[in-house]
């Protein structure tokens, strides 16, 4: 699990002077499932595409295996990319599309037979429950049904790493749960590693051994899901991943934390005393409770029924915060809250303090993370021509 | 009133169709007429068609047109399918002024392009020595050939999806294989439709073929517009009409062609969706 395959050091990837990934260092062990999460334009497709070889950095290094392999194109790299939207050749069928990469005479490589072929891609096609579907005309399939021809056409050339760009992207909510599961259960029974794209913190979480979140070119923080969820380690990460309240705070002393001129206990420490700090306080982590047992009391603006809780919008001296209940208060209602020790994560101050976590313009927030499907493609990379 | 004015359009419709095709149907009547008279009907025959491929200066021009009109349609389909995808590749800032300039000759007056081609290549003559000839015309034909071809192979690499070429490379091919089995399959339909447009665009061509083919070689639409000028023969009528009913049918199987792609990918859209 734990050996290194590949490796980015220090790169750096420029196009027409735009920095698009800024001096990225990252390490990626064999058989993991390793998913680059960030917003549009993060560099997270860029960094695929340089593993890819389908873009060579400005500067900084790749390796594979040891071996250096800025240069080596794409066809000669043991990796295989399923593609955004797929990108199956419509003018093949099926089986054709899964044996497309079999049937091109690998440098160096011998050719296969007939009959090995025919093997390898019903087997594949078998895998990815496909089977009975090879005569079908690719354009005439679904979503989902294509998208798994696109798993088994990259799949069945055996490559030690598959890299996913937004493979689930165009497909609907439900199947996109079900592919979830689907991709785990090939990951674990392929036992090679994954590199996956999204924009999708749930998917990121649901799936990953690993979570790499991107931001402006650079990384902000790589872990487990458990990890990156519980201990983000900038107000970036905590927004992006699940809906985080961030105040700002002073730290008074290990396992001390100052907020709105109350002090809580939390599990931190290593800071210098009375330094500046940004508070996460995960939506779930907040219980409510009478005014006289609360250790902040606010008034109740917002509430929302979500199914299994209500998202509550309190007012604390003009800083609104989303809570998670299933109990019901009131619009008006003036409420106590409590949060215990292990639920306040507090982190250093970086550029991204004072952008996130305030939920002062709560319906619009919403709107932004119902709309979160759609997101526009990174323009200047679909725009470069083909390189030989 | 309503039913007035909708049997006006009607005979509107009428007249234009009958101005459009009534010399046509003129000219194919006569080539079956038995006697020489170009305004009394005498009689059917086939007698004007079978003299047509006994007449030496016909089927030689005949053979002309159609060896010119088969290599000049081959060479501008390859140039310009190059050409089309050199244009592809290019960023948008050069791509469009350019492409413009490349349609410049399908606009040209022909006889401008004739004569300025004419010039060219007699110059070019007594520089290099050559006359003009065979070469020429094939030159000629290739020339304006060469646009027709991009703006029919054009819009089928607008519609490629260039993640199928990266998909190529991924799954082990190089750039020329990836060419070759990814990009040619997809822009064949557009290939093909640019290939037999040129064709016809030879096939139909007098003016440029008449300024760039020397006084040697001679174009079937070159014998007709002769065969004008010396004596009167209802061959040319027999002539024009086999040449109009072949352009009439390449014309409709392009036209077929372009409507089944554009239905294909209409359906093909909808299942994305």
């Amino acid at each position: 699990m734990s050996k290194e395959l590949i490796r980015l050091s220090q790169c750096t990837m420029a196009f027409d002077g735009e920095v698009v990934l800024n001096s990225i260092d990252l390490v990626i062990n064999d058989k993991e499932f390793l998913t680059l999460l960030g917003p549009s334009g993060c560099g997270k497709t860029t960094t695929l595409r340089i593993i890819g070889g389908f873009a060579t950095p400005t500067s900084g290094d790749v390796f594979f295996d040891g071996v250096r392999i800025n240069d080596l194109p794409p066809y000669k790299r043991t990796v295989n990319t399923v593609f955004q939207k797929y990108a199956l050749f419509p003018h093949l069928n099926v089986f054709e599309n899964v044996a497309f990469g079999l049937r091109i005479n690998r440098h160096g490589g011998k050719k296969l037979s007939k009959a090995e072929i025919t093997q390898r891609v019903m087997e594949m096609l078998e895998i990815v429950s496909l089977k009975g579907f090879e005569n079908r005309d690719v354009t005439s399939l679904s979503g989902g049904q294509q998208q798994r021809v696109a798993i088994a056409r990259a799949l069945v050339n055996r490559p030690k790493v598959l890299l996913l760009d937004e493979p689930l992207g165009a497909l609907d909510m439900r199947l996109r749960k079900d592919m979830q599961n689907e991709l785990k259960r090939i990951h674990e029974a392929m036992g090679i590693t994954f590199i996956y794209v999204t924009h999708d913190q749930e998917e990121a979480l649901a799936m990953s051994d690993t979570v790499v979140v991107m931001d402006g070119g650079v990384i902000q923080q790589i872990g487990t899901p458990e990890a990156i969820y519980n201990e983000p380690v900038n107000a970036f990460v905590a927004d992006f991943i699940g809906e985080s309240n961030i105040v700002d705070g002073i730290m008074i002393a290990d396992g001390v934390v100052e907020i709105f001129g109350r002090r809580f206990k939390c599990l931190d420490g290593g800071f210098a005393p009375n330094e500046p700090v940004d508070v996460v306080i995960r939506p779930e982590d907040v219980d409510i409770v009478d005014v006289k047992d609360g250790m902040l009391t606010g008034t109740v603006t917002n509430i929302t029924f979500k199914g299994v809780h209500y998202d509550v919008i309190v007012d604390f001296k003009g800083f609104k915060w989303l809570i998670q209940t299933t109990d019901f208060c009131p619009v008006n209602s003036y409420i106590g809250i409590k949060i215990d020790p292990d639920g306040i994560h507090i982190m250093k101050k970086s550029a991204y303090s004072g952008m996130f976590g305030d939920y002062s313009s709560y319906s619009a927030e919403y709107d932004e993370i119902g709309d979160a499907d759609y997101e526009p493609e990174e323009p200047d990379i679909e725009e470069a021509p083909y390189e030989a | 009133m309503r039913k007035k004015r909708r049997f006006s359009s009607r005979l509107f419709m009428g007249l234009i169709f009958v101005f459009l095709y009534a010399p046509i149907a003129l000219l194919i009547i006569f080539s079956f007429n038995s006697s020489k008279s170009r305004t009394v009907w005498s009689g059917f025959t086939l007698e004007w068609y079978r003299q047509l491929f006994h007449d030496s200066t016909i089927m030689s021009s005949l053979t002309t047109t159609l060896s010119v009109s088969v290599l000049a349609a081959v060479i501008a389909t390859v140039a310009g399918t190059f050409a089309a995808i050199g244009f592809y590749n290019m960023r948008r800032r050069w791509q469009n002024p350019l492409l413009a300039v490349s349609n410049i000759p399908v606009i040209n007056a022909d006889i401008v392009t004739g004569v300025s081609l004419c010039l060219l290549f007699v110059s070019l003559g007594s520089l290099l020595k050559f006359d003009l000839g065979f070469g020429t015309l094939l030159i000629a034909h290739v020339t304006f050939n060469i646009p027709y071809v991009i703006l029919s192979v054009m819009p089928k690499l607008r519609q490629l999806d260039r993640n199928l070429v990266d998909a190529a490379q991924d799954l082990g091919c190089t750039w020329m294989q990836a060419f070759y089995k990814v990009i040619i399959p997809e822009i064949l339909p557009g290939i093909i439709n640019g290939m037999m447009i040129a064709f016809t665009m030879s096939i139909d061509d007098f003016v440029i073929s008449y300024f760039t083919a020397g006084s040697k070689v001679q174009t079937l639409s070159m014998t007709i517009y002769a065969m004008t000028r010396k004596r009167i023969s209802p061959k040319i009528n027999a002539v024009s009409t086999l040449l109009f009913v072949f352009v009439l049918t390449m014309l409709l199987i392009i036209n077929i062609r372009e409507a089944r792609q554009e239905k294909q990918l209409r359906l093909k859209n909808r299942t994305i969706k």
